[in-house]
């Protein structure tokens, strides 16, 4: 029996996942002119990764990403963000904004804020592995844990 | 005054769904409810002049539904197995509600007027007087995008003034993810004494 659902189901998630990743990298980067933020983002961009799981089943998915790079990319948003935080010690202190005063850029476009872009995009990062990963490691449970299931398959 | 009425129909409604949530006898029906109630609660975000917030809540409210809707589906019995009482929910709800209250008047009676502001005028936002200075909302408005850069106050605090609680916000979630790997993990780990035995 092959994996996931019908066909109308897969061909409209091939279609309609792309635009949701990219909406939620959008959301992310374009927080600081417009409401939104990393954690919206980062959720939606994990939305579309749920959609693959759910469409294609788990194996197709972890084509596109495993659990152990989902775990890989959530510590490495955790720390990159942190170290956002620590760099600023150049600055003066915790978290300041050492961007902003060397160029400040144009209120309102994309390149202004300074660490405010750049931790969205670490929080993005972040968010989206995290819930990604949760989600695929809820998925193989669902597996595993079948009532109907062969147990002996459970490890 | 009409967004009082509008958002006060939405918290009557947030509270019925909620009690269908706590009441239904079928976990599906129950998860349906919780879902209503939190697009709800997005639509009061929206009313409220607060469109960050609106928008992580659908998000947040869409995929956690998925997530109950595709957890419940799988079980192959899905009323609930706990016994009911109506009446003691009830009255522990009742019980609840009435202390809130008790609370509520009790603080505001303690603290004198301003100890909980009146709805519209936040704490962060009230007007110099004599006995306390400014709130601090009117300067983060006025010099963010100075400051920051950031045309977007909100991004402006949670990321420049306030960052360090950001910093614990992402480290919860860190932490609860971590969490969920350690519970659903599918190999258990041995200690070498179990495994010499049989």
């Amino acid at each position: 029996m092959s994996q996931g659902m019908t066909p109308i189901v897969k061909n409209t998630a091939r279609l309609v996942s792309g635009f949701i990743a990219v909406f939620g990298i959008y959301i992310a980067l374009t927080g600081h002119i417009s409401p939104g933020g990393g954690f919206a983002g980062g959720v939606i961009l994990a939305a579309s990764v749920v959609l693959i799981v759910l469409a294609f089943g788990r194996e197709t998915a972890e084509r596109i990403i495993t659990p152990s790079q989902c775990h890989l990319w959530d510590a490495a948003g955790a720390g990159l963000f942190l170290a956002v935080a620590l760099v600023g010690y150049f600055a003066g202190g915790f978290f300041v904004n050492f961007i902003t005063p060397i160029s400040k850029g144009q209120v309102g476009k994309l390149f202004s804020g300074g660490t405010i872009l750049v931790s969205n995009l670490f929080i993005l990062i972040k968010v989206a592995a995290g819930l990604a990963g949760a989600f695929l490691a809820l998925a193989a449970f669902r597996r595993a844990g079948l009532p109907d299931g062969h147990p002996k398959e459970v490890c | 005054m009409g967004v009082e009425y509008i958002v006060l129909m939405l918290l009557g409604f947030m509270l019925i769904a909620a009690l269908i949530a706590v009441e239904a006898d079928d976990l599906l029906s129950s998860v349906i409810a919780i879902g209503a109630a939190g697009f709800a609660l997005s639509v009061v975000f929206l009313l409220l002049g607060a469109p960050d917030l609106a928008i992580t809540q659908v998000v947040v409210e869409t995929i956690a539904l998925v997530l109950l809707i595709r957890l419940v589906v799988t079980r192959h019995d899905t009323t609930s197995e706990m016994p009911r009482d109506a009446l003691r929910t009830g009255l522990v709800l009742l019980a609840g509600g009435l202390l809130l209250a008790g609370a509520f008047f009790a603080i505001s009676g303690i603290g004198g007027k301003g100890a909980i502001p009146p709805f519209g005028e936040p704490v962060l936002g009230h007007k110099a007087t004599d006995a306390v200075p400014p709130g601090v909302s009117a300067d983060y408005l006025a010099n963010s995008a100075e400051e920051t850069g950031a045309a977007n106050a909100v991004m402006a605090v949670l990321l420049d003034y306030r960052a360090y609680d950001t910093l614990g916000e992402a480290t919860i979630i860190f932490v609860s993810i971590l969490g969920t790997y350690a519970v659903l993990r599918r190999f258990g780990r041995r200690k070498k004494s179990q495994e010499t035995e049989p």
